[in-house]
């Protein structure tokens, strides 16, 4: 978590953006569904900012489109100016190493025919950067810097745990130095202790390397400890938003409150109590 | 990994005994064979037939004629056909030499079709071209071999464009090399252009299948993120990742090379091993019989194992499950 987003320059700025989609099995009425409604909000370079909301508030069809990987109905999503739903695939195709997503499944989202070397070294064949000798030279670097023992290299991908494999694609996600990353309850999958692992990476690689982050969540206590901004999520709309510390102790919004009321209550080593 | 093709080898070797066995009992309980008939010949006398049972063997117990027809296939003796008077080996090389042309170029144009148009359709899924060939695909499974194949002859014979049957025209071998590649090319049309229609269709929906299976999964998806082009993504992601249904696939298709055209080569008159086949059951050619059924097993389980030994190469998971086995 750093400090002082406000006096920094924003780098992902959303604005009125909308996705509606007509669903695979459409009901009687065959009408279409709103999944995101007019959403805006802005990310300071450096910072975190928490989405956070219930099941089906539109959290991962906003990762999809931060991700560019779902194009929206209606709306902007600009990077440090640019303009991405305006961009064609071909010039997009430049621009996604600057954004990288890591989703929710560590299982689904690594392809379980590689060894973990060719799962990080992946994007940076895709993107033809380096030579061979080279792209392994960086993917020992980037074990290290996520806290995996490159002798694990080039064991398959269905050897490692599920933090290990969060561990990966976090490095995966990191190969092409993107400038933001969007983490799609990148955490909600492992255990505690490992939650608090890879909590403590993210922190020490946006100190290190000035990363921005997307946070996608709905556990208000890693909120807590990873961000600088929270917005709330509600039926495909930011019903509330603003610093950490204030949306912890100052919750105004009913789903805000749900949210709260929704998290078992103890008290943690940072002194929060849910619902207090 | 040569422990497990051995131990597949040895698999396959006991599931050849088994269909030998099978084979020769089947055969053996069908009512009369080929010499009952020859007694309805005035010409072929009581003693002539003794003698042609005792030649052949057809007079001792099954276990004997079996023990003896396998010592001699151990030697590539296959036995002896009784109407074409002549070895069954060299009968079956010559038909399924026909055969494997036919069916081999078949197979290589109904995967070529079936890879890019399924790949393509699972791409656009809902979109008017996935329609399209989700509605042409169901009309031409719906459709028997036989009348596919009847259709196109009718084609053949109103259009005058191809000929209707056979493999070759009568005197080819007068012609220049390249007017009986020709001519072969021709005969080739309508038999081949039946099995790609018969098989295609269900090539291409379990292309279809495999791919929109692994289009939705959350590490293509992750592909797409790094900036893969589409074409990149589509045949060396999407495509690996969704092989293994489909390499499976292709062993049946290698399995089913000797057997898999019966119909389409007794309706287009194609000297393959179909027609062949059929006039020895009808004729109750035992040893051709039998020596055709055993090579399409041959095939069958050959292509079983192909497909199994490029699962183990190309998916780390089943060699690290199989790997120390």
């Amino acid at each position: 978590m750093s400090s002082a987003p406000g006096t920094m320059p924003a780098l992902l700025t959303v604005e009125s953006l909308e996705m509606r989609y007509r669903p695979r099995n459409p009901g009687p009425s065959g009408s279409a569904v709103t999944a995101l409604d007019g959403v805006l909000f802005a990310v300071a370079a450096g910072t975190t900012l928490a989405l956070v909301g219930a099941s089906g508030s539109g959290k991962s069809t906003l990762a999809q489109c931060l991700a560019c990987l779902e194009r929206p109905t209606a709306g902007t999503i600009q990077l440090d100016g640019l303009e991405l739903t305006a961009l064609s695939e071909r010039k997009l195709r430049a621009v996604r190493p600057q954004i990288q997503l890591v989703s929710q499944d560590p299982y689904a989202s690594l392809n379980p025919r590689l060894t973990a070397l060719e799962i990080v070294i992946e994007p940076l064949e895709v993107q033809r950067r380096f030579s061979g000798a080279e792209r392994a030279e960086r993917a020992r670097g980037l074990f290290e810097r996520v806290g995996l023992s490159f002798r694990l290299a080039p064991r398959p991908v269905g050897e490692f745990s599920g933090g290990q494999r969060q561990r990966l694609a976090i490095a995966r996600a990191l190969a092409l130095e993107p400038r933001l990353l969007i983490l799609d309850e990148a955490l909600s999958a492992l255990d505690a202790s490992v939650q608090a692992q890879i909590a403590n990476l993210l922190l020490d690689l946006q100190q290190t390397s000035g990363l921005t982050y997307v946070f996608i969540t709905h556990d208000l206590a890693m909120v807590a400890r990873v961000a600088d901004d929270v917005a709330v999520l509600e039926r495909g709309r930011i019903v509330e938003r603003g610093p950490v510390n204030q949306m912890m102790r100052r919750p105004a919004h009913a789903a805000t409150l749900a949210l709260f009321a929704a998290t078992p209550r103890f008290v943690g080593p940072l002194g929060l109590q849910a619902g207090e | 990994m040569t422990r497990y093709i051995l131990r597949r080898t040895g698999h396959a070797a006991l599931l050849l005994v088994g269909v030998s066995l099978l084979t020769f009992l089947f055969t053996s309980l069908a009512p009369r064979d080929y010499l009952d008939e020859m007694k309805l010949n005035p010409q072929v006398s009581q003693g002539t037939l003794v003698a042609l049972r005792a030649k052949y063997g057809v007079d001792q117990p099954l276990p004997v004629r079996y023990v003896r027809w396998a010592t001699g296939l151990l030697r590539g003796d296959m036995g002896f056909s009784f109407a074409y008077g002549a070895p069954v080996a060299s009968l079956l090389r010559v038909r399924a030499r026909n055969t494997l042309l036919l069916t081999t170029i078949a197979m290589l144009f109904a995967w070529g079709v079936a890879l890019p148009l399924g790949i393509w359709s699972a791409e656009r899924e809902s979109g008017w071209p996935d329609r399209l060939i989700t509605f042409a695909t169901g009309a031409l499974l719906i459709v028997p071999d036989l009348v596919l194949a009847l259709g196109l002859l009718l084609f053949a014979v109103r259009s005058g464009w191809f000929p209707a049957g056979g493999m070759a025209a009568v005197g080819v071998e007068s012609l220049s090399w390249a007017a009986r590649a020709r001519d072969y090319a021709l005969h080739l049309v309508l038999p081949v252009g039946a099995l790609v229609l018969s098989t295609c269709p269900v090539l291409l929906r379990h292309v279809r299948a495999a791919i929109l299976d692994v289009l939705d999964s959350s590490f293509i998806r992750a592909a797409r993120g790094h900036g893969i082009p589409r074409r990149r993504l589509l045949y060396r992601y999407a495509l690996r990742a969704a092989a293994n249904p489909l390499v499976s696939l292709f062993g049946l298709s290698l399995g089913t090379l000797l057997s898999g055209s019966l119909i389409i080569e007794v309706v287009m008159s194609w000297p393959g091993l179909g027609p062949f086949l059929l006039e020895a059951i009808l004729a109750r050619d035992l040893f051709v019989v039998i020596g055709g059924v055993l090579l399409s097993t041959v095939f069958l389980v050959a292509g079983n194992l192909v497909a199994d030994l490029l699962l183990y190469w190309a998916d780390p998971r089943i060699r690290a499950e199989r790997g120390g086995s």
